[in-house]
């Protein structure tokens, strides 16, 4: 470890260095895939928030749930809201975003002012119909409280499940990522039975 | 990582070096095993591997490995006419390693014309287009011994534009992916030359340091199992073993201090708790990058030095070159998985030198990656056409994500001294120093450039299977990665700022090297020649030590 870095080290360090204090040369150059498959899994198994709210009131998450269900829609395969985007959101907001609070603050109402413009009979941008809160979100494009729900929405759908949103990986499977700490050829379909690096002769 | 030696800062060290990446994690382990005591100020912190991680989040909202505007706000502007505003442009590494942490790792070296092209070409207008005051063949053998010490990935003679070169790769290619298959296949096609991308990963088990397991969280990215040669996992663990280099993290430099008789005797920083402290050195080395090396230059202004330390040319963080990027992205019916293994597989160089009857200079190149991680493709990469969110958004991510691939064309900017970074007038960082500010504006031959390339690689995807392909715009930079030109090297003192020794013309103990020492910018993929210029810098440098020359 550096002495400046005031981290403690950590079990996987811990094992690497118990590893190539053995002196086996197999260990310490085939250490790395064994050892981060192994913390890979174990991080995935652990690491899940629980789904509960900590920073957003029910209120609030409400309105903002419902944006972010219009955003990622749920239809044959799971979106927004199975991903629990609205608890990534709630987190961040007492983590990496907290300078997004007031944002909030000041947004939703501009949402739900949007909403009763255009549809007086729904109070809240939660209470409207689906077509109706698209009509509304159209209308905000380009606004502060749009492109804040929109880029949380797509972060919380598609962020490492640690960080509370795309519960189970529903967002990762959907675009057809896998997690996986390694991978080996072939990766796709088109560099199967790839031949070699092979110039064609010249004419 | 490994104990190191620690010096008080009141003890005179033989060389202090601002910042501990591309070139200061090379001057560090040249200068140390060379026998010299040395202190490496590094702004960031040292980040063990076992935080690297995969999460996006982490990357790119917590800025784990990179500057943040929270801490050191920047300021940007088209024009020195225009008023700045604030906006993070440049982007940089800020913790042990720096940049080569990060980075995507590929590893072009620069081509004979690249120090030459001003007296093959003739002059540009608008620009200070100038040859290099040392050619490839004072490179090479430079670029040579940095492939072998930090392990390098590729297939010697495979393109026939490559450069000479007098040793082969010290580890054969990386496998290739899907997006390399269709990038090669369709070059062939259309009568170009693809080639394995040489890469500073290591294909297999190096020197005690482990092969690439494939994770394909390069860009952006630290490497867990330090496969990526960045100075982190290579040459900084020898400058700690030879106990006589200290990295001292948490140190953010904002003062080089000099003496009547005009010679540097070290580097006032702050340390993690915000105070000051002034280590003491013969010598002083600057590798702060093409950004922070002019700043602290600017920042060291004095009544003797009023428009900055080793200013007398003024060309000090003029010249910015950031390099000329276009893309096209492209989707097939078959999965490609490109988000597995390194970003790049498959490069060609047939455009290095666009033909000079277009009636605009310029050259480039053209690789096969995977450009964005899922967050980043999701709110990035997304096409005027397809809508911005519901459930078109949803089923286009569904469906692209995993069978797409960039074909990305890097390429040169010319030297504009408008292009600049100097301190801006009202903004101030989280210590109390003066905001950078940058101002840019691509040359229009940069621009007409990027477009020629964009237009080559959609030829070549026309000879692909792709299903769809969407154009980037091209459009004027507001944003860097790539920090060339800022204090020019030079044979010349009115001309230039340092010398081909990266000695500044002004200080005789004070060096530069890093991004801002070169004078034209490649084509645009820097890194490598950042290094290699560093382990010819550290010859020159200890040389002239030996010497008593500093």
């Amino acid at each position: 470890m550096n002495p400046n870095s005031g981290h403690e080290s950590n079990r996987r360090e811990f094992l690497v260095t118990g590893l190539r204090g053995a002196g086996g040369v197999w260990a310490s150059l085939h250490w790395p895939a064994v050892m981060v498959a192994a913390q890979h899994a174990a991080h995935m198994r652990e690491a899940i928030p629980p789904a509960k709210l900590e920073v957003l009131t029910a209120d609030q998450a409400a309105e903002i749930e419902a944006a972010a269900n219009r955003i990622i829609p749920t239809d044959d395969t799971p979106g927004a809201r199975e991903a629990g985007v609205i608890y990534f959101i709630d987190r961040a907001l007492g983590t990496f975003a907290t300078d997004s609070r007031g944002d909030y603050e000041k947004g939703l109402p501009v949402l739900q002012a949007k909403t009763r413009e255009l549809f007086p009979d729904s109070k809240k941008f939660s209470q409207a119909t689906p077509e109706q809160q698209d009509a509304v979100l159209k209308a905000l494009e380009g606004q502060p409280i749009f492109e804040l729900i929109f880029s949380h929405t797509v972060m919380g759908f598609l962020a490492d499940p640690a960080r509370g949103g795309n519960r189970g990986g529903v967002g990762w499977k959907l675009i057809g990522f896998d997690d996986n700490a390694t991978f080996a050829p072939p990766f796709g379909y088109y560099d199967r039975d790839y031949p070699g690096w092979q110039p064609p002769k010249e004419k | 990582m490994n104990p190191q030696v620690t010096y008080k800062p009141s003890e005179e060290v033989d060389f202090v070096i601002v910042g501990s990446g591309a070139a200061g994690g090379v001057l560090a382990k040249e200068l140390s095993t060379a026998g010299f005591k040395v202190v490496v100020l590094e702004q960031g912190r040292w980040v063990p591997p076992s935080e690297f991680g995969h999460d996006e989040i982490a990357q790119s909202q917590e800025h784990t490995l990179t500057n943040n505007s929270q801490q050191q706000p920047q300021t940007f502007r088209k024009t020195p006419q225009d008023k700045a505003e604030k906006q993070l442009s440049a982007i940089y590494g800020r913790c042990v390693g720096g940049g080569t942490v990060h980075f995507t790792a590929n590893f072009w070296r620069f081509h004979e014309i690249d120090f030459i092209e001003r007296s093959r070409r003739g002059p540009v207008a608008g620009t200070a287009f100038a040859d290099w005051p040392l050619t490839y063949a004072d490179l090479e053998p430079y670029y040579t011994k940095l492939e072998w010490e930090v392990g390098v990935s590729g297939l010697a003679g495979a393109s026939p534009f490559d450069p000479y070169r007098s040793k082969p790769y010290p580890l054969p290619p990386l496998p290739v992916k899907s997006s390399g298959v269709i990038f090669e296949r369709a070059a062939w096609k259309v009568g170009l030359h693809p080639f394995p991308s040489p890469m500073a990963i290591l294909s297999q088990p190096y020197r005690g340091r482990a092969g690439c397991i494939h994770c394909g969280r390069c860009l952006g990215f630290g490497c867990e199992v330090g496969a990526k040669s960045s100075t982190l996992a290579s040459v900084i663990p020898v400058a700690q073993q030879t106990g006589r280099c200290e990295i001292r993290t948490h140190s953010y430099a904002f003062r080089v201090e000099t003496d009547r008789h005009d010679r540097a005797k070290g580097v006032a920083y702050f340390d993690g708790r915000g105070r000051q402290h002034f280590q003491k050195g013969r010598a002083v080395i600057l590798s702060a990058n093409g950004a922070e090396t002019p700043r602290l230059l600017l920042l060291s202004s004095s009544r003797r030095y009023p428009q900055g330390l080793a200013n007398s040319s003024g060309l000090v963080g003029k010249h910015l070159m950031i390099n000329g990027y276009s893309g096209v992205l492209a989707a097939f019916e078959q999965p490609l998985n490109d988000y597995s293994s390194a970003a790049v597989s498959r490069v060609l160089h047939d455009f290095y030198e666009i033909d000079p009857k277009l009636g605009f200079y310029g050259g480039g190149g053209l690789d096969a990656r995977f450009g964005r991680t899922p967050i980043n493709f999701a709110l990035g990469a997304v096409p005027p056409e397809v809508p911005r969110w519901g459930k078109a958004y949803k089923n286009w991510l569904a469906e692209t994500f995993s069978h797409s691939m960039f074909v990305t064309c890097h390429a040169t900017s010319l030297p504009v001294e408008n292009n600049s970074f100097s301190l801006d007038p009202d903004l101030k960082d989280a210590w109390g120093l003066p905001a950078l500010r940058m101002t840019y504006r691509d040359h229009p031959d940069d621009l007409k450039t990027v477009k020629y390339l964009q237009d080559r690689a959609l030829e070549l995807l026309a000879a692909s299977p792709a299903t769809h392909v969407w154009p980037q715009p091209v459009q004027e930079q507001t944003r860097a990665v790539h920090l060339l030109g800022t204090c020019r090297m030079g044979n010349d003192p009115k001309t230039s700022v340092v010398n081909a020794d990266h000695r500044t013309h002004d200080v005789p103990n004070l060096f530069l090297c890093d991004g801002s020492s070169f004078v034209t910018s490649g084509r645009g993929q820097p890194t490598m020649t950042i290094e290699a210029l560093a382990f010819r810098a550290a010859d020159r440098i200890a040389d002239a030590a030996r010497r008593g020359e500093i």
